[in-house]
């Protein structure tokens, strides 16, 4: 018994002093050295095969050039930006890549590859009809009837979002606790949509994926209104998740990898929109002392 | 807004990601890209006469969209790295995890050639 004993402590010992090591290498044969391989490991990663990341200034807008070569899309089109400040992050996030590549944390770079090549031949009415379909189900419309404690929690925290909306857009939102959802009038949505027709393709692009993640459109205008900062607008979304996890308890592995990754993916989106949206142009005033 | 805080803090924090950043790469943070920019926007929209700077507010808010972006990226790769990127375990560790070994039967299986 106690052989068995020192074995399993050795064994547990050997589990967490194992280095960590990369995708297996497939040549080596049959169950291989102890500990060393894996089973199953995860598809091998395309490695950094570049040094520098720079920016050029094209004809199209801005362009990011990997050593010397030209980043482009999935679809082979070249990658070209708009806006300088889009072309700096894009740059920013390829450059931040070590040893491989992991194209799942390269959010910004992604919302440019779908706007570039838009794959779901979307047009401009369609993407609009996609978002505002999310208010038929908008997260902070629907309401739970108990327990008293998360009603009251959703009261305060949703509600002012819903009447600033409510004011700056001139719409009726209501909220429900039933399953149909909320009673939204068709003048709402036509609001709605006018309003989102002002926004170009790209920035349109960003919304939805927003409106996606946050599964809010309410929360979506908040965010690009700059009502709400994007912790905010995700802590909004999760409120229930948020309410179970001081009740019951925080699992770092689940929760907090949920939470980051939808705090990464909120945040370039919300960024993606205002940077595809904006102009900025720069007065120069004499200083008269 | 009071939650967006104030623009120092949102400066400190963006220099703290890109000095993590650039300390993967080697490079010191002041020579990348985003550096000089974010220095070029704080610096423009310091000097406007205004208090209620729609624009400053506007560049206060995605400077603090980036931060949020930079930091959520990286706790997530690093709360990956942690938790979810080892793939499965082979059987011998799976055995081992109870204290049991795999046979070791010196003829081979009979089923096996």
């Amino acid at each position: 018994m106690w052989r068995s004993c020192l074995q399993l402590r050795d064994w547990g010992r050997h589990l967490l002093k194992r280095p960590l090591h990369g995708p297996i290498d497939p040549l080596v044969p049959g169950p291989s050295p102890e500990l060393r391989a894996r089973a199953y490991a995860p598809p091998a990663e395309r490695k950094r095969f570049y040094q520098n990341v720079s920016i050029t200034q094209g004809e199209g807008g801005f362009e990011i050039n990997l050593d010397h070569r030209k980043l482009k899309t999935p679809q082979a089109k070249l990658f070209t930006v708009p806006s300088e400040a889009l072309a700096t992050a894009v740059a920013t996030e390829w450059d931040s890549q070590q040893d491989t590549i992991k194209f799942y944390t390269m959010h910004l770079t992604t919302l440019c590859n779908t706007s570039l090549d838009n794959p779901t031949q979307r047009s401009k009415d369609q993407l609009i009809q996609a978002a505002l379909k999310f208010l038929d189900t908008d997260t902070i419309c629907y309401r739970v009837e108990e327990p008293e404690t998360l009603v009251e929690l959703q009261k305060n925290e949703w509600d002012p979002i819903i009447e600033w909306a409510e004011k700056r857009y001139g719409v009726e939102i209501g909220t429900s606790t039933s399953i149909m959802g909320p009673n939204i009038p068709a003048k709402t949505y036509e609001a709605l949509a006018s309003h989102l027709a002002s926004y170009n393709m790209w920035a349109l692009q960003g919304i939805e994926f927003v409106v996606a993640q946050l599964k809010s459109m309410v929360l979506t205008l908040g965010l690009i209104d700059l009502r709400l900062t994007v912790e905010q607008a995700v802590l909004l979304s999760r409120l229930e998740e948020e309410y179970q996890i001081q009740k019951w308890g925080n699992i770092e592995w689940a929760h907090d990898y949920e939470l980051q990754e939808l705090r990464a993916r909120a945040a370039a989106g919300a960024l993606f929109v205002h940077l595809c949206s904006e102009s900025t142009t720069v007065k120069h005033k004499l200083l008269q002392e | 807004m009071a939650a967006l805080g104030s623009p120092a803090r949102t400066w400190r924090g963006l220099l703290r990601e890109l000095r993590y950043l650039s300390a993967a790469t080697g490079r010191p943070y002041r020579d990348t890209a985003a550096y000089r920019y974010l220095v070029k926007a704080f610096r423009a929209h310091r000097v406007t006469g205004e208090q209620l700077c729609r624009a400053q507010h506007e560049l206060h808010f995605q400077a603090a969209a980036y931060l949020c972006l930079l930091r959520s990226v990286r706790e997530h790769v690093a709360l990956h790295r942690e938790f979810h990127g080892q793939g499965e375990r082979s059987v011998e560790e799976s055995a081992g995890l109870v204290g049991l070994q795999l046979p070791r039967q010196p003829g081979g299986k009979g089923w096996e050639p």
